[in-house]
This record gives C-alpha cells, structure tokens and sequence, in this order.
C-alpha cells in the first residue's frame, strides 16, 4: 500500500519550516495530516532535502507513536480509555467495535481502508464518558450499542465525521 | 600561580584543560569503567557505568560533568559498587550469554567489566530474544540480541563517517539500533568501513569472517594459495600476539603463513607501487588537459562507496586506478592463468570493506574475483592462534619472488598521507634524499583528520588535500562546492587515521594507532627503495605482463561498471 508522494505538496511543508532539519519533528506531523500517515516515500526525499539520514527521521517517526508508518482508515475512531471512561466500560465500546470490523489489537486498520481502531488515554471530556472521537469529532455517552449505529450511519453517510 | 583542583578520592589532582571528570579521574590513575564513552564521539552519558560520588552523597556521570575547582568527588564507594553491579546485572538480563560461542570472546567490554565487577549471578529472568541476525553485508554482521544500546555505532556512524545507515529505532524496551524500515545492512546507504564495529564493545556487530573458507583452500593439495598482505597489518599484530604495538611484524607473518600452509606469499606494497604509478600519470594528464580536477584518490573502497552512494556527480573526480588489493590481485591471477592448480588469492586487509571491494562485479572475470578471499588482520590473528604457532619465536621470512620487492613509498600507503607522499616523491624531480626529508615535513604526516600542503610541479603550484574520516571528506567536499576552497589532488580514506586504524584490525586507543603510523614510516626508511618506480618488480612487470594491458588490469571505471 504505498502512495506515491506528491513532491509539490512536500516542498510546500518544507518551505513552511525553511528547510530546517531542526524541524522535522513538525514537518512530519504536517506530512501526517496530509496523508493519515507517514508515506514510506516522503523518508528519502527529506532525507535529500533536510540533509539528515534515513535512519535518523525513521528514528524520530519510530520514536513518538503519534506517528504511523501503517496508512490509516478514512474514519479513525479513538476509543477513550482514561480513567473515568474505563470505569464506565470503555472496553466494551472496544471490544465491540473490533468484533465489528473484525479488527484486534495488532490490526488497527480494515482491509478496505475505511476505518482505523485506536484507544487513546484520556480525551478530556470525562463527563460525556464512555466517548470516542471519530476523525476528532466526540461522540459521547456511548455504549456498545450505539456502535453498531455508528459504524452503519459512517458507512452509509447518515452521520459526518 | 595558583592552580585548580579536584579531590579525586582524597588525592589532589590538577585541572589541565580536561573536558569532563572522566578524563581527569582517568589520568589521576583509576580506570572508570565506560561503555558508552568514546573521546572522538559526543559524550551521551547513557550507561551510567562512570557515575561518580560527591561529598553530599549525589551521583554524578563523570563522562557528562565537566571538572570545577574545589569539587571533592569519589569514585569507589559502597554505593557506586552496588549501582554499578545492578546496571551490569540489568543489561545482562536480556543479553546473550552465550560467551563462548561469540565472536567477541576475550575481548568484549560487558564481559570484561562483569568480571571485573565479580557479577557471579544474575538475579533476573533472561528475557533475550532470539537472535536475529543481520548477516546481509559482507564487512559485518549485526546481531542485535546482543546490543546494549550504548549508542557508540550510531554516533560513529553519524558523526565520524557522516553515513548515517544506522540509529536507534522505537523505544523504551522496544529499542534496538537499526536502519531506516529495518532493511537489511547491505540495502542501506552503508559503506562497509566497519567503524562501528571498532567501537561496539559487544559482539552486536562484529566483522564478518571468511577463516573457513580459507583453510579448506589451504589444506586442498589441489589449490594454490598466494597471499597478499597489506601494508597496515604488519603493525597490527603487534600488542595481540605478544609483541610490541606497532612493531613491524611482516616476517613472521610470512612465516606464519607459510607454515599454515600458503604457497606464496606477497606484500601489496608492490601493488602500492604500480597505483603510485598509474595514479602519478593520470594526475598528470588531467593536470595537463585541466578537467576532473582535483583528483581523489580511490584507494579506499568505502569511500569509493560513500562517493556512489552520496556524491555521485563526484565519480568523474575520481581516479580511475584500482585500489592496490585489486591491481595485484589481476596481475596475481594473471600471473597463475596457465598454472595446472586452481589459484585463489587471498588479500590480508586491515579492512571491512575490502571484503566488499572484492565481491564487486567490476573485479571479476568470467565470474571469478581477482581476489578470492579477503581476511582482516583480526582473522589473522584467530588462524594464527588456532594454528597453535607460537609467533613471538617464529624466525622472519621474506616474501617471495617474482614480486619480491616493494618500495618504501609503498609501505607507507597504510597510514594517512601515505598515498599522497608516495605520489609526491614520484613526481618530485629532485631524486636526492634531502628531497625525501622535505616531502616528509611537508604536512603530509601526522593523525589529524584534515592535512594541507602545497608541492611545486614545473611552473605550477599544486594544492593537495588529506582526509580521513568521511565527514572531514565532507567537509571538505562542501567548502569546495561553495567555491571557498580549491584542491588539485584530495587523498580520502574512510577511516580516521588510515588504514593502520582500519576496522578489521586489532581494537586499539590513539596511543596504539599514533604507533602503527610510526611503524609504517620505520619500515618505509629500511626500505633499500624509497620510490615506486625504482621498484624493479613494478619495471619488469610493464615491460612485460602489462604491456597494451595496462588498462584492462589496473584501471576500473565505476561510473560504467564492468569494463
């Protein structure tokens, strides 16, 4: 699964940070924003145009697990797991979830590219718990239930994310 | 005058412009105990082994703290013996201890210090894992089950050579040192000069051996083996066979051979000699026609690598003369094409990267390599020892005829600055031996990383550059493209100080490196010949075996590859 990169909107991301190798933390999350992940292509053109190794930039996006070298899913759903959200039965939002789109937790991203599963420590809105974000949109009070809904009302476009 | 000083377990000892407490307290006489820690390479202060005590009971790394007047430090406390006994305990716990079966045995720093530490048991469960090996290049293998994370490869890598192939990857207890996407080393942007393999103090990465390979072809009756030895190790062997370090070792070496069973043996001084020659006239003709100016040298197959892998628009810069190893290795095979015994020739290198070199396609001929095996010094060493010879009462042997003789100029290709004062005394046209002198005084010799000098050619005045190290060759590539500087003739090895500091040579400090060069140059003056083409064997062989072949035998051009 690899996409070809497109030089011009790399070049873009470099040009914002001024070709600094400095930056590369930056450029590589601007470069995930662009792509959902990190394309394997972008590593030697950085590396040609930043002057830093291979190595050294697969080192930084193997290092922070914000970054992903796996293309993700078009609605990447986090699941919270943060306290409050646990003992209100987040796992089971989980669980149902994976089962769903027959996803475990070494496989985070359906075959057909639609959805990536996550879990994420805590997302702040402990009151609306159990929630989880589709795309960064919160969708709280959840229930195992609600997740088949969910998933139907993405797929078949009755709910935006 | 008032000086400064450091208490260093209650003895006085004098700041003198040390860097860190480490040096410090080492020159006080107490050998701390480091992995991490490498006086070339930025300091990282990761394995805590030189933890220091203060007079308030806080720990400090001596490697990271530099010295103050009045700091009153320990190094040898009831609680630095226990931090340091739990730190080897824990790197032991997920580490190979398999001693026995390692490349490194005997010589490896975990094992060194954990002896040293008297860890006579390890508390916790060994959570290893398996080994996976990296065995793709053919200078090193990797074995990451073995790796303690200390960092000095990457740094090498990085810093020394500029190369980057390597860094650390994931972290916490998912790190392990790797390439870019875990590919295998030889996919990499790796050059082969093993200079991370100098400076692992485990066997995580070690140089590949061929020692099998070779003994069977000496102890086939059928083949004939004629062995080459490279002018840097003949001051390797020193300090590991009980002998002096940097003493110049050839004889028993071509002894020790000869009892091993190789039927001739060669120094590659001679092949030296005929690079001298081809390189002398190329340097000329482009000085004459003024293009691909400056020229580099191209003895040194990781550089050679490095220029195909990083500068490629730099391969017309540089010469088209085969390194020394190969231009003898095709007159060798040359010489033997009508022998009835199969010949393999075997080239002992202070190199990795040779192994490489000789596994090129451009240096073979109808699949066959001019060079059948290359053998580090290192593997020398582990065949003499395994031979059982006592080599300190060997009786010195010449090498053989028909390429008895080698030059001087030769001999010194091994240490940084050889190959350019080789050169020099063949284009000087004054022969005389105060001649000689001047050309050695002028800045050709010494350890630093970068060396100018400036030599007087008819009306010309030609401006020579000596690298060693590939970020120095960086460097220096960087200020010529900005226009800041200009060069005629740049002379590059990989590895900082020569080839004498080579990977496959016997692990030494600066003191024992800064011996081999000396080594060299004393060899060099009980040379009868100083200059290449007073060499008789380089005469002979263009009035003969080279004659109208000279190109196809000692020329290669990497830019087309197979010629």
């Amino acid at each position: 699964m690899e996409s070809v990169c497109d030089v011009i909107q790399l070049d873009k991301i470099l040009e914002k940070y001024q070709y600094d190798p400095g930056s590369i933390i930056a450029i590589l999350q601007d470069t995930q924003e662009v792509y959902h992940y990190l394309p394997r292509c972008v590593f030697p053109y950085y590396s040609s145009k930043l002057g830093i190794s291979e190595a050294q930039i697969f080192s930084i996006a193997t290092f922070y697990e914000n970054f992903s070298l796996e293309p993700k899913g078009k609605y990447v759903i986090k699941v919270c797991d943060g306290t409050a959200c646990h003992v209100r039965k987040s796992m089971a939002i989980l669980e149902q979830l994976r089962s769903e789109l027959g996803l475990s937790p070494s496989k985070k991203t359906t075959d057909d590219l639609l959805f990536t599963v996550e879990t994420v420590s805590c997302l702040g809105a402990c009151g609306l718990a159990p929630t989880l974000t589709v795309n960064d949109k919160v969708m709280g009070m959840m229930s195992p239930d609600k997740v088949k809904e969910l998933l139907t009302g993405l797929k078949e476009g009755t709910i935006d994310a | 005058m008032s000086r400064d000083f450091v208490m260093v377990d209650n003895i006085p000892v004098a700041i003198e412009g040390e860097k860190n407490l480490l040096s410090l307290i080492r020159k006080a006489g107490i050998e701390l105990p480091t992995f991490c820690y490498h006086s070339e390479l930025s300091v990282y202060g990761a394995c805590r082994m030189c933890m220091v005590e203060n007079k308030w009971g806080g720990m400090e790394a001596a490697c990271s703290t530099p010295p103050k007047a009045g700091m009153v430090i320990y190094t040898n406390t009831p609680k630095l013996r226990r931090y340091r006994k739990m730190i080897l305990e824990l790197l032991l716990s997920n580490h190979c201890r398999d001693c026995t079966t390692c490349e490194k045995n005997g010589e490896c720093k975990l094992q060194e210090l954990a002896e040293r530490f008297g860890i006579k048991r390890v508390r916790f469960q060994n959570t290893a894992d398996q080994p996976k090996l990296d065995d793709s290049s053919p200078c090193i293998v990797r074995d990451t089950n073995k790796c303690i994370l200390c960092g000095d490869c990457v740094r090498m890598c990085n810093e020394v050579q500029n190369v980057g192939a390597i860094d650390f990857m994931s972290r916490g207890a998912k790190m392990t040192v790797s390439t870019a996407f875990h590919i295998p080393l030889a996919e990499s942007n790796c050059v082969g000069c093993g200079q991370c393999a100098a400076v692992c103090p485990t066997g995580a990465i070690v140089v590949k051996k061929e020692t099998d390979q070779v003994w069977a072809a000496l102890n086939d009756k059928k083949t004939k083996v004629v062995v080459q030895i490279a002018p840097a190790v003949r001051v390797g062997l020193g300090g590991k066979l009980g002998q002096k370090a940097g003493e110049d070792l050839m004889g028993k070496i071509v002894a020790a051979l000869k009892r091993m069973g190789a039927d001739e043996v060669y120094d590659t001084a001679t092949g030296a000699d005929l690079t001298v020659m081809e390189e002398a006239n190329e340097f000329i003709e482009r000085l004459e026609s003024g293009e691909n100016l400056p020229l580099f040298t191209s003895c040194c197959p990781a550089w050679i690598q490095y220029v195909e892998k990083k500068h490629p628009e730099l391969l017309p810069n540089v010469s088209t003369c085969r390194s020394p190893m190969e231009m003898f290795g095709s007159v060798l095979k040359e010489e033997n094409k009508h022998s009835r015994r199969k010949t393999v020739v075997v080239a002992i290198m202070p190199c990795t990267a040779k192994k490489f070199e000789a596994a090129r396609e451009e240096f073979k001929e109808n699949g066959v390599p001019y060079i059948d095996y290359v053998l580090t010094t290192q593997e020398l060493i582990q065949m003499i020892k395994e031979s059982g010879i006592y080599f300190s009462e060997l009786e010195s042997e010449a090498i053989d005829m028909p390429f008895g003789d080698k030059s001087g100029a030769g001999v010194i290709f091994g240490v940084t600055g050889g190959v350019t004062e080789a050169v020099i005394r063949r284009l000087a046209e004054d022969k005389s031996s105060a001649e000689l002198r001047s050309i050695a005084f002028n800045g050709v010799r010494g350890m630093q990383g970068l060396k100018e000098t400036t030599v007087q050619y008819g009306e010309r005045e030609l401006k020579i550059a000596i690298v060693s190290g590939l970020q120095n060759a960086e460097d220096l590539i960087q200020r010529m493209k900005s226009g800041e500087t200009h060069y005629d003739f740049v002379e590059v090895m990989a590895c900082p100080g020569g080839c004498v500091c080579g990977a496959g040579q016997p692990i030494t400090d600066a003191e024992g490196k800064k011996k081999r060069g000396a080594g060299l140059y004393a060899a060099d003056k009980m040379c009868s010949i100083k200059r290449s083409e007073e060499n008789p064997v380089v005469m002979s062989l263009y009035s003969d075996l080279l004659k109208g072949r000279v190109h196809k035998l000692l020329h290669v051009d990497y830019q087309k590859g197979n010629r």
